[in-house]
């Protein structure tokens, strides 16, 4: 009987892991992926939306488009996991029984979570946040703009500073610079969690007028009042908030009694094995790993599960391992980006931004839906990028 | 010396910079005024990031201790 894998989230970890699995096995394991929307978004995209430089239909097409013909897709949310059992329950009705498991489902936003902040401030983390904050923008007339993050950990962290960046651009195209005052609220003592990327970006927000409020993670929102107040005490007035919201894992991790807490799945670093359950894997932002959450972590953790379940599927001693690879681009706005580089072991170098830099995140930006879900040669075009 | 009860411990070690930080940072926000948090970290950068961080949010550094090579950081939340 082929091995059943259920893998749950249609996203970059779970579409690459699903085609992948499918590819090695074939016959010897039946695949199905589980989505409650069965439509693949590119997460990406929302920044560009936000800053009018894109719309919305290039950010999502039709999961069943981009898997592999012999994996089945499982339009329904997940309600449920029990690993004694090796099912998962479904919310519509029914079980899907498993004999590995891939959970990829990805963060969920709870703005709810910091008083005012659903009322008082617009996001770019969302597609719907992005198109209002889109909205937002085109109705400002000047004043000052805050950009701020309300919760650790969050997906993409160079995000933020890319978002005031281009801002600022955005604000002088539109011929409100003048009028505008562009701050960042960082919960770090930087701009970045990432040292050697802060020391790059500093000068260049300092160059554009950007101001740098540091150790300022947001607490409450008063909406009437225009007003942001930080867990250390201090309090600024505001024309428009920007915010990331607070993360979690999906409830339905926690209410399997999955997690470690608020819903992130505690995750081996390197088979990236549930660490109570060795027939559960995790990929991406579902993980508790120290890492950033971002589309890039997954694309190069799949792989990594999709070999180690082959292995295992096939009675062989599991040989791939997750190193904590991530590589991903920052937009420094006017054209220009540059490139973040690490792992477990070694920090990012980023180099100085450059154009070419930027074309190639556009470039990957065109790419991504014919490549990446596939698995068409990660590893190749990632050396293109290197080199 | 009066031994410090210590209400929630954050094992960190190995995770990098500023992963201690913000581990610290999630539980301050989420604890009762008065509760004690320790961080025990094995990242250098959290020798200046933390302490810099109690300061300026203005919470209580009760100890800074070596604990098997790594350190121990003991924060009452203060407000």
């Amino acid at each position: 009987m082929p091995a059943r894998i259920v893998i749950l989230g249609g996203g970059v970890g779970g579409t690459l892991a699903a085609n992948l699995l499918s590819k090695e096995l074939r016959r010897e394991a039946h695949i199905s992926v589980v989505d409650p929307t069965g439509m693949h978004v590119y997460q990406p995209g929302f920044l560009y939306v936000a800053l009018g430089e894109a719309n919305g239909r290039w950010l999502s097409r039709d999961e069943r488009t981009l898997l592999r013909r012999d994996v089945d897709l499982i339009i329904d949310g997940a309600a449920g996991i029990d690993p004694a059992s090796q099912v998962v329950r479904l919310a519509r009705g029914g079980e899907v029984p498993y004999d590995y498991l891939i959970v990829a489902t990805g963060a969920r936003l709870v703005p709810e979570e910091i008083p005012g902040l659903v009322e008082g401030s617009e996001t770019f983390y969302s597609f719907d946040g992005a198109v209002r904050l889109r909205e937002a923008l085109r109705r400002f007339r000047g004043g000052r703009i805050l950009v701020g993050v309300a919760g650790i950990p969050y997906k993409c962290p160079p995000a933020p500073v890319e978002f005031v960046l281009m801002l600022e651009r955005y604000l002088r195209k539109n011929d409100i610079r003048e009028r505008s005052e562009v701050r960042l609220l960082s919960p770090l003592n930087r701009a970045f969690t990432i040292e050697s990327a802060s020391k790059l970006v500093e000068p260049i927000m300092a160059s554009r007028g950007i101001g740098l409020d540091t150790f300022f993670n947001i607490e409450s929102v008063d909406p009437g009042a225009h007003a942001v107040s930080s867990l250390e005490g201090e309090k600024m007035d505001y024309d428009l908030l920007v915010a990331v919201p607070p993360h979690r894992g999906q409830s339905v991790i926690e209410e399997s009694g999955l997690d470690e807490s608020h819903g992130w799945i505690p995750t081996d670093r390197h088979t990236l094995q549930h660490e109570q359950h060795e027939r559960i894997f995790a990929i991406g932002d579902a993980t508790n790993l120290p890492i950033s959450k971002s589309g890039s972590t997954a694309h190069f953790e799949a792989p990594v599960v999709a070999s180690r379940i082959a292995s295992m599927v096939r009675g062989t001693e599991p040989r791939a391992g997750y190193r904590g690879k991530v590589m991903c681009f920052l937009e420094t706005g006017g054209g220009r980006a540059t490139v973040l580089r690490f792992d477990y072991q070694a920090p990012p170098t980023p180099p100085r931004p450059s154009r070419r830099w930027h074309a190639a995140k556009w470039l990957f930006n065109r790419l991504y839906w014919n490549v990446v879900p596939q698995g068409r040669v990660p590893e190749r075009a990632v050396k293109i990028e290197e080199g | 010396m009066e031994a410090i009860q210590i209400d929630r411990s954050i094992d960190a070690r190995g995770m990098p910079c500023p992963g201690p930080l913000m581990s610290l940072i999630g539980a301050i926000r989420e604890a009762e005024v008065g509760t004690v948090i320790s961080v025990l970290s094995s990242d250098e950068g959290s020798k200046t990031d933390i302490p810099a961080w109690v300061t300026k949010a203005r919470h209580e550094m009760v100890a800074v201790e070596p604990v098997d090579g790594a350190e121990s950081f003991i924060v009452r939340k203060v407000h």
